[in-house]
């Protein structure tokens, strides 16, 4: 039975797969804890439809694929960031439009240009079997920049998620550190992307931070607790997937739905009063607007 | 030889907007050192616009604010703004403001020491480690005070410290106050309250979308501006030196409740 159990590490592309999977668990995990804390989940959902756009079109005119879709991802972030924070118009509006039209766009240049459907497939719900050593590297670059910003930053990105008025009166640059933010949520999402899918990535984003989150009142501890969650959900998601013969996306994905539902058991009421703290609308910070 | 210090923020003829009408206008208003400002008005009259150009939150379209230079100014929300769900302790919260001295994130022992001091002058002792929803109405005011009093700020802001809070929480919230105004940090604050507040308070400002009167409670709590401020009649009694305002429409209905029970 141990032999069966380890009969996938024997092969290169799931030891980079699960490498992959289990590093985008934790860069998810960090950058996951932002999104759910200022209720940018529907953003890193767009997010990732957007990035698709651009991972077609790099695909298209033949440009490597962290370059294309990297610039489409990180102007597409900040240009949703923009938005939501002028308030020209409704921000869950605005992440609409900018992000399905770019996943329409994605999905027309495949049609049109692309050599095969199952490109698209891999794309949309994730394959390990297109991992390569490049995207190990990819996704440890991103890994070192989360971690090095999340440790510089720690006081001015935690001010800014939690009060952003009162953190722009003590001297932090808001807007910089929301930017910050998206720059380093469109790229986690596109070294990612490649093992979980655009489909999936943004639960990946929100699971594991809303377990950590019904675990702790501690902003501290939430940073923690979310990327051992969300590496150790890949790890398991990766193996299962393999012995089943299922999606490694849909099946990372489903082992965090499991432990989310036996965590929001477990925790009760006090969990669930915790993760209900989650839902403070679209790109809205820790405070809610004064009148 | 005398010091002549600049006023620690002037308005003149200042106009504010969200992008949209005026929020405040024609404003003429200056706060100098020392002073415990309460600025009164209804809902809507842009208050809370006034302190946050202050701040620095909203720009200043027409007129002028001039701020001094280097001003420390320490900002309490209104707490109704807060997302108590938040996962921060009181330790975090207050610790939080201490952006520039300090990048990596683990607390040093001077910065538990200077959390700890701060806490302990708003009986707030103890209470580190506590999430910040498990506090009571006065507990959760203070802490939001507390950080920002440990930005050593020259002047303190605050909006509506006193909303939905209870009887004694609202004293003991003015006392603190006049404490740290003795001590020479000067105050300004917005306030529905004009009797269990404003009318404690050395000087008050009447405003709706502009300054109406400005001065001594008893020379501004007066039926005639308090009509144009509020849009609706108030009767001043006075009491110990101090006014009380009545809402003339309430007690016209009071007494009349009075008579039918009778």
């Amino acid at each position: 039975m141990l032999a069966d159990a380890l009969t996938p590490f024997g092969y290169e592309f799931f030891r980079n797969g699960l490498l992959v999977s289990v590093l985008a668990g934790v860069v998810c995990g960090i950058v996951g804890v932002y999104v759910v804390l200022r209720g940018m989940s529907y953003i890193g959902h767009g997010l990732s439809h957007a990035v698709f756009g651009g991972a077609a079109a790099a695909a298209v005119i033949n440009i490597n694929y962290f370059l294309g879709a990297g610039i489409w991802g990180v102007m597409s972030g900040l240009l949703i960031g923009r938005v939501a924070r002028r308030r020209i118009i409704g921000a869950d509006a605005a992440i609409g439009v900018v992000t399905t039209a770019s996943f329409a766009l994605g999905i027309v240049l495949f049609n049109k240009f692309g050599r095969a459907r199952k490109s698209l497939d891999a794309v949309l719900f994730g394959d390990i079997l297109g991992v390569n050593l490049g995207d190990v590297v990819a996704v440890v670059l991103v890994l070192i920049l989360v971690v090095g910003v999340v440790v510089i930053g720690y006081r001015r990105l935690l001010f800014a998620t939690f009060d952003p008025d009162v953190a722009a009166v003590s001297g932090v640059q808001v807007a910089r550190v929301e930017a910050v933010l998206m720059t380093l949520l469109s790229l986690t999402v596109l070294v990612t992307m490649r093992v979980i899918g655009v489909l999936l990535i943004s639960a990946l984003l929100v699971i594991p931070a809303t377990i950590a989150r019904m675990l702790t009142n501690s902003f501290a501890r939430m940073l923690v607790l979310s990327p051992i969650i969300g590496a150790a959900t890949c790890f398991v998601g990766m193996n299962v997937s393999y012995h089943l013969d299922t999606s490694s996306g849909a099946t990372i994905i489903l082992s965090n739905a499991l432990v989310f539902a036996v965590v929001f058991s477990v925790t009760g009421a006090q969990g669930r009063r915790r993760a209900s703290g989650l839902d403070h609308g679209h790109g809205a910070p820790g405070l809610k607007a004064a009148t | 030889m005398s010091i002549v210090t600049s006023p620690l923020f002037q308005f003149t003829h200042a106009s504010c907007s969200y992008g949209g009408p005026a929020v405040v206008e024609g404003v003429d208003l200056t706060v100098t050192d020392g002073e415990f400002v309460g600025i009164v008005g209804p809902s809507g009259s842009g208050k809370t616009t006034l302190l946050r150009a202050v701040t620095g939150s909203v720009k200043v379209n027409h007129g002028s604010l001039v701020v001094r230079p280097r001003l420390r100014i320490g900002y309490v929300p209104q707490v109704e703004t807060v997302d108590w769900n938040f996962p921060v302790t009181v330790g975090e919260v207050v610790g939080m403001t201490r952006v520039g001295r300090r990048r990596w994130p683990k607390t040093t022992p001077v910065e538990r020491d200077a959390t700890a001091a701060v806490l302990d002058r708003l009986g707030l002792g103890g209470l580190a480690e506590r999430h910040i929803r498990e506090l009571s109405g006065g507990q959760q005011q203070r802490v939001f005070l507390a950080r920002a009093l440990i930005q050593e700020p020259d002047v303190l802001v605050l909006d509506e410290p006193t909303s939905g809070v209870d009887v004694r929480t609202r004293h003991e919230i003015l006392h603190l106050l006049t404490e740290l105004n003795e001590e020479g940090v000067a105050i300004v604050l917005t306030t529905h309250d004009l009797n269990g507040l404003a009318a404690h308070l050395p000087r008050i400002v009447c405003f709706n979308r502009t300054v109406i009167a400005d001065g001594a409670p008893l020379a501004v709590l007066r039926p005639y501006f308090l009509e144009r401020t509020y849009g609706a009649p108030m009767e001043v009694l006075e009491h110990g030196g101090m006014p009380v305002v009545l809402d003339q429409g309430l007690s016209a209905f009071g007494s009349k409740l009075v008579r039918e029970s009778a």
